[in-house]
């Protein structure tokens, strides 16, 4: 059998914050982790809606246009489907399709990842633009940070844009 | 100690997350016989534990058509 001897680690930058693409995401992500890569996950603009430890409709932030726009948002129980979303209908019934086929819903997803230690960050510009702070996202968030540091942790990976 | 662990109705990817954190709380030595059905969990699941540094013991076809494998910690 031939097994690669050093298996690129992979990143991925969480850039939409569609309920699909978010499946996308962590399916790849918890994938490769359990067949041994390392694994990061950046979360940056709407990405981070699926981070946020309000999973609802909440109004986050001081000015008045982060509140408006944290609160159109929303948070993980919101996240639009890419296609044929139905006013937001959509994503509960791709999850109970989900379930019924067996597939690991998204907060099962979700815990996957931190169970298997993957490394989720989230895009600091992107928070400051929306005024959260890291204590307004769930506690698997392990650090904020900028660019540069993102990719200078994945100079061994490959990115992938999601 | 042996530890088992059924398979067959999960998908990609929790077939493989669901093997590497079973072996995850598993000590040194210990087995784990998996149960999981042909195709991709078959040509993956073993593939994986091998990279792992794990022990594929054996891997048995069962009677309706899913595999056995035993993987030793």
């Amino acid at each position: 059998m031939n097994l690669p001897a050093n298996k690129k680690n992979i990143s991925i930058v969480c850039f939409s914050g569609d309920f699909d693409k978010m499946i996308a995401a962590f399916t790849i992500a918890t994938g490769a982790a359990a067949t041994n890569r390392e694994v990061t996950m950046f979360f940056t603009f709407w990405g981070l809606n699926a981070l946020k430890k309000k999973k609802g409709r909440v109004a986050m932030g001081n000015s008045i246009m982060a509140r408006a726009f944290n609160f159109l948002m929303g948070g993980l129980n919101n996240l639009p489907l890419s296609r044929l979303n139905f006013f937001g209908a959509s994503s509960k019934l791709m999850t109970g399709m989900m379930k019924k086929h067996n597939v690991a819903s998204l907060p099962e997803l979700i815990d996957a990842a931190h169970a298997l230690g993957i490394r989720i960050v989230a895009c600091e510009m992107a928070m400051h633009i929306l005024e959260l702070e890291q204590s307004d996202l769930i506690e698997e968030v392990q650090d904020v940070v900028g660019v540069a540091t993102f990719l200078n942790d994945s100079e061994e990976a490959h990115i992938i844009f999601i | 100690m042996k530890h088992f662990l059924d398979i067959t109705r999960e998908t990609c990817p929790m077939t493989f997350v669901k093997v590497k954190l079973k072996l995850a709380q598993m000590d040194q030595g210990e087995q784990l016989e998996v149960l999981l059905n042909k195709g991709e969990p078959l040509a993956n699941v073993p593939r994986s534990c091998e990279e792992q540094g794990f022990t594929v013991l054996s891997n048995e076809p069962t009677d309706d058509d899913k595999h056995l494998i035993l993987i030793e910690k």
